[in-house]
């Protein structure tokens, strides 16, 4: 199935008439494999959390501790549910705003579509036997990373090329961020994973990198794969999908650019907070907490962008659920880029750092910014893709993000609690200056809060599986939209 | 494409001129509290790094104007503590858990600072407050003690542990009766019946009868005649219904057949003298001491 060139554009003044045509049943396949993605790593999610509430349901197998399901969970929502959504996405709005078809044709985006499941089924299933490079979001072994590397290199080449390719004279803000996100991870990637396998018939290797210095590296990574990843990615899908639902225009072009370059340029910098009052030497610690700091305007540059947007047009949160699931994941982004650079203050750190906090500043990203501003795609693309006036059901949507908002600030609140509690538990001294609680103490402690976001993530699974269910009637039983299609794609049909 | 450049007529601003997809852009000017929060921020940042330690040569780094290091801090921090500590730690040290037990102000640095010490040393094995666990954790909240409950003598067990390589470390070896063939299964079974008789808790009477000669000749000489301990071996009193591998007859029966051979570190190899002593006096004042 594929529509003309010009089919959708709702100008007057369209260019020439092409012949080419959209792919977008790769779009389809991964809108599909981030639902299914996006399931599977909320309901391992709350599995782990009940987990850490009641150690029992580790089941005593090895396969099915908390130490092997953890990045299961992580690698699932952060690679598989977000990875399929930043390419799918990416995919339908770099040929949308360059006028032009994917570079390399279907073939080259399918193999990208399969490759990527591909390392992501790998990935998982050597989790689950235990195969792990023990450094946190670059869990797989040297073969999936091999794998990876290749597919994210004909990723690349698809978006660029289409780039190349483009019939408007400039590149579209939602295609720098989309662009950034996809060489910054591929250079993370290689270099994070440098190592030497022990043998080619084997899964072990050694990291190329030693001590303190495979330290900051790993953190390099993990932090810029929250930059570049889960922000400048989601970032530019953002960029698209807000102006398009809202039918209005980006707040400030010059905003963009500003905010684009310095998040591009001070992200790079951040990692070292991870690291604060370890083995790192002093001066790294101060350059990683002092771009942390300067960040916090560029990542709100996004924010304002992002919501101001809707200038005009905010009458349309009330009655379009699928915008507000959007902007409320602005909402939390903008919230999330305040709390980072405020935890990686040293001070702030030597409370938060190690404790639940952490966990929740996470997830107020993950959940509020990363699968909301992801839903709100997905709201959006379906009834395009599968030529659909309106998504099935608006009022499951709206219980959809209900249920999902109250299981995120079931989540969120209950882990700052127990994250500060945690942490002013470790430090409390009684009057002959030692410390007043042993460590088992602050687990016991943290007992009601792990249960309470247990309970919050039921909440967003379960706003998960509505999702799922009316995007499901919407595919199979929703209203045509016939006016919409064009007489070629019609035909085509 | 390039469109005209037109207002917007919601917001007063003009457009870009660019247009994608139907989105275009308008050309708002930054937020001025947006700018100026961000150079705020660059100037703080500029402010640390003069500061503190932050911009790295080729062999060292710019130290910063305050000369702060992380592990100076640290030393500067612990290096206090020890200083205020001293003086009571002094006092421990040189003071007998006797005269310990009578000062009301050494004991209340003992029920402090020992609490800590045993959470993080001892807790793991003896659980907490020395509750003790199944499966060969004594309990140090009561009044059995192995090898004895006097303040000497848990000192003695504290500072130099059980059964490991430490040459004071309080040593014997129950010998494995069913796996070494000692005794054969029926009078394992006898003699296992006749000690749980020694707490009311037999099930064949016949059996035990049976057992107290088998009893008297292997058993008596470390857990004594009637089963009532022997202190200074490190024989365990059996006639208490307290057990520490369990007071089943299975239990029992597997004890016999194999022994049971516990094991504690020597803490004086790991502890200053004055914690080694906090924790005797600490264990010894949880509710057994003698």
């Amino acid at each position: 199935m594929s529509i003309a060139l010009t089919g959708e554009q709702s100008h007057a003044t369209a260019g020439p008439v092409v012949q080419e045509a959209y792919y977008e049943d790769v779009v389809r396949a991964f809108i599909i494999a981030a639902m299914f993605w996006g399931v599977a790593a909320f309901l391992v999610g709350v599995v782990i959390a009940l987990q850490l509430a009641f150690p029992v349901l580790n089941l005593d197998l090895e396969w099915t501790t908390f130490g092997r399901l953890r990045p299961l969970h992580t690698s699932a929502a952060i690679f598989a549910f977000g990875g399929s959504a930043l390419i799918g996405s990416s995919l339908y709005v770099v040929q949308r705003t360059c006028r032009a078809p994917l570079f390399g044709g279907p073939e080259l985006a399918w193999f990208v579509f399969f490759g990527y499941q591909l390392f992501i089924v790998l990935a998982a299933t050597g989790y689950l036997l235990g195969i792990t490079q023990g450094k946190e979001y670059a869990e797989p072994e040297w073969y999936v990373d091999l794998w990876l590397t290749i597919v994210w290199v004909v990723y690349l080449v698809v978006f660029a090329g289409t780039l190349f390719k483009r019939r408007e004279p400039h590149i579209y803000v939602a295609n720098w961020f989309y662009l950034a996100f996809i060489i910054t991870i591929a250079m993370l990637h290689i270099v994070n994973n440098l190592t030497v396998p022990v043998s080619f018939v084997g899964t072990k290797s050694y990291v190329a990198w030693a001590g303190v210095q495979d330290a900051m590296i790993q953190w390099w990574y993990g932090h810029n794969a929250v930059g570049f990843f889960l922000t400048a990615g989601f970032l530019g899908m953002m960029y698209y999908f807000i102006p398009k639902r809202a039918g209005r225009p980006i707040y400030s072009y010059r905003l963009s650019i500003v905010h684009f370059w310095a998040l591009i340029f001070l992200y790079i910098w951040a990692g070292p907070h991870h690291l604060h009052y370890t083995a790192l030497p002093d001066w790294t610690q101060t350059l990683g907490m002092v771009f942390s700091v300067i960040l916090w305007m560029p990542s709100w540059g996004g924010m304002i962008n992002g919501i101001m947007t809707l200038s005009g047009a905010w009458d349309k949160l009330r009655t379009d659920p699928g915008l507000r699931f959007s902007v409320t994941a602005v909402a939390f982004y903008g919230m999330s880029t305040f709390e980072g650079p405020v935890m990686s203050i040293k001070a702030v750190n030597a409370l938060s750092h190690y404790t639940d906090w952490t966990i929740g500043h996470v997830h107020s990203g993950a959940l509020g910014w990363v699968a909301f501003i992801s839903f709100g795609m997905i709201y959006y693309l379906v009834p395009v893709l599968w030529r659909k006036k309106e998504v099935w059901s608006q009022a499951l949507i709206e219980w959809h993000y209900w249920i999902a908002t109250l299981g995120i600030v079931l989540y969120i609140t209950a882990m700052w609690v127990s994250g500060i509690m945690q942490g002013l538990m470790w430090r409390a001294y009684d009057e002959f200056g030692f410390l007043q609680y042993s460590f088992v103490e602050t687990v016991a402690a943290m007992h009601p809060y792990y249960v309470i976001r247990a309970l919050g993530g039921v909440l967003f699974l379960t706003g998960a599986l509505i999702m799922v269910y009316n995007l499901y009637r919407t595919v199979k039983s929703g209203v045509p939209e016939q006016a919409a299609l064009p007489a070629a794609a019609a035909a085509a049909e | 494409m390039p469109t005209k450049i037109e207002k917007d007529a919601a917001t007063g601003q003009m457009t870009t001129g660019h247009e994608w997809d139907g989105i275009k852009e308008l050309n708002t000017p930054l937020p001025k509290w947006w700018l100026y929060t961000f150079y705020a921020t660059i100037v703080f940042g500029i402010v640390y790094m003069v500061l503190y330690p932050a911009w790295p040569s080729l062999s060292d780094h710019t130290k910063g104007a305050l000369g702060w290091t992380q592990r100076g801090e640290l030393a500067q921090k612990m290096e206090a503590e020890q200083q205020r500590l001293a003086p009571i730690m002094a006092r421990i040290e040189a003071t007998d858990i006797a005269d310990i037990r009578n000062d009301p102000e050494l004991m209340g640095y003992v029920a402090a600072a020992g609490r800590v010490a045993f959470a993080d040393n001892c807790a793991g094995c003896h659980g907490a407050g020395g509750a003790g666990a199944a499966g060969g954790f004594p309990s140090l909240a009561d009044d059995d003690w192995i090898w004895g409950g006097t303040p000497d003598q848990i000192l003695q067990t504290v500072s130099y542990g059980v059964r490991n390589a430490n040459e004071n470390s309080r040593i014997n070896d129950m010998p494995r009766f069913g796996v070494d063939q000692l005794l054969d299964r029926a009078q394992i079974d006898d003699v296992a019946e006749y000690v749980l008789a020694m707490s009311g808790t037999a099930t064949d009477a016949a059996a035990a009868e049976r057992g107290a000669a088998v009893y008297a000749e292997n058993c008596a000489s470390c857990h004594g005649e009637k089963g009532e301990g022997i202190v200074d071996l490190g024989g365990p009193r059996l006639n208490d219904g307290i057990w520490l591998y369990g007071g089943d007859k299975a239990s029992v029966v597997h004890s016999i057949t194999y022994a049971r051979r516990g094991n504690m570190p020597a803490w004086a190899e790991r502890l200053d003298p004055a914690t080694v002593k906090v924790l005797a006096a600490y264990v010894h004042a949880l509710g057994g001491g003698q």
